[in-house]
């Protein structure tokens, strides 16, 4: 570990603002992402299941 | 080459890549998960702090895989505007259609993540006379243009088309983001890995070359499933869509 | 190769081929205009306009660093390290990459006495990282 305890991991120095922001928007990003790819082949299998049952 | 002119062929085929492409996608996606948790928390957490930024230098973790993707992906896709320029391979399209929105994604993640970290760093969130930054901007914009103009055009074929003429221009962006760097005075510094030199020692790369494996990988999982939902979507009405739907009725 | 294959693969690489030299152009003559800031010689000798928004660039004269811990003010000299140099005011957060010897950016006004009144402070990297330890070490190698 760089870090001795979890505050100081936090603080990240004094760019705790700077890293968690980054990092926060970047995961954020990323889910979002791929949750949206996820959801539009969902999507799909379900006009398929109905266009089945017209 | 009589084998790479089947592959060729077989690629060009919606059942095949469909079918093919599905173990790849998952053990991309797995892959994929498990490198850029190793990476992320191996950057934030036990990489050493750099001797002048201290701890804001851990954004690199998630501004370079980023970046490296970000021109990576719009390398690809150029490669598939050609392709169907030439070629008028329908699977170019396909992976036209799955990258745009993959490669928009990641390209603003990077811009964002480099301004926060060039704002204690350097000074500024953004500067108007970078080359490497405005570039990279120009980037974003051609992937932005790419979904709005496919969104434009109503007809399938005709979005296609104007849309790999977009991608194939596009290309002449990418010597530009690489050489900025060296052919104008920029805030951004050169490049940390080169082919001779690595400006870093082991114990803050390794993190970063796992992060840039994961985001590759995420990259193709991404892509695949993004590729495999558009064909059934162009496909619905085929026999083998048909079939794949009985498959999933019957629990095969 | 099909000869309608060849033929569009022709049309597409002349496309390619003439934007590329279009943007070519572009930037040459863009290149020429680009200027970047103002050099200490130039800040020195007057050719910097007075009371003006400029940039001026240049290294952080070592030993000419004063701040002031409560108020952010910042005075330092910026060089070229043969014979010009300025001195430079600033009230705020240097960002981190700010150190004597480093080159710097200085955004804001030059006053009538020839000094910068900076708004906004800007610093390069290099493309090295180092942990602190290894920096340390490198130093003390090098003297």
């Amino acid at each position: 570990m760089a870090f001795d305890s979890l505050g100081e991991f936090l603080a990240m120095g004094r760019h705790g603002l700077y890293v968690w922001l980054a990092y926060g928007v970047s995961v954020g990003s990323v889910v979002a992402l791929v949750v949206a790819i996820r959801a539009r082949n969902a999507n799909i299998w379900q006009r398929l299941d109905e266009e089945e049952s017209d | 080459m009589n084998g790479l002119k089947t592959l060729w062929h077989r690629l060009g085929s919606p059942r095949w890549f469909y079918q093919m492409m599905k173990p790849w996608q998952t053990g991309l996606g797995f892959v994929a998960l498990v490198a850029l948790l190793v990476g992320t928390v191996w950057g934030l957490a036990f990489a050493p702090e750099d001797y002048q930024q201290g701890n804001s230098f851990r954004i690199i973790y998630v501004h370079v895989p980023m970046v490296v993707l970000a021109q990576s992906a719009y390398m690809m896709l150029g490669s598939a505007g050609f392709v169907l320029l030439v070629w008028r391979m329908k699977m170019a399209d396909v992976a036209m259609v799955a990258i745009v929105p993959v490669g928009m994604t990641v390209t603003a993640i990077g811009l964002f993540s480099g301004a926060v970290w060039g704002r204690p760093t350097w000074g500024t969130w953004w500067e108007w006379t970078d080359a490497r930054l405005v570039s990279t901007l120009v980037l974003l914009f051609l992937y932005v243009g790419l979904y709005a103009l496919r969104e434009a055009i109503p007809r399938a074929e005709s979005a296609g088309r104007a849309c790999a003429v977009l991608a194939v221009v596009g290309l002449i962006n990418i010597p530009i983001i690489k050489y900025s760097v060296e052919w104008w005075t920029t805030l951004h510094q050169g490049a940390t890995f080169t082919a001779t030199r690595m400006s870093m020692p082991i114990e803050m790369a390794a993190p970063l070359i796992v992060n840039i494996i994961g985001a590759y990988c995420l990259f193709g999982y991404l892509v695949l499933l993004n590729m495999r939902t558009e064909l059934l979507r162009r496909e619905r009405d085929t026999k083998w869509v048909g079939a794949l739907r009985t498959e999933v009725i019957d629990g095969v | 190769m099909h000869p309608t294959r060849r033929k569009r693969m022709i049309i597409v690489l002349f496309i390619l081929a003439g934007a590329g030299l279009a943007l070519g152009l572009v930037l040459v003559g863009l290149g020429e205009n680009v200027n970047m800031f103002y050099p200490p010689e130039d800040v020195v000798s007057g050719k910097a306009p007075v009371e003006t928004n400029i940039r001026a660039g240049g290294m952080v004269l070592e030993g000419s660093w004063q701040r002031d811990g409560q108020t952010l003010n910042n005075e330092f000299v910026l060089t070229d390290r043969v014979d010009a140099q300025f001195p430079v005011r600033y009230s705020g957060i240097l960002p981190d990459l700010f150190r004597e010897g480093q080159g710097v950016i200085v955004e804001g006004q030059l006053n009538a006495r020839g000094t910068f009144e900076a708004e906004r402070v800007l610093a390069k990297h290099d493309e090295n990282y180092m942990p602190p330890e290894l920096a340390g070490m490198g130093e003390a190698a090098q003297e």
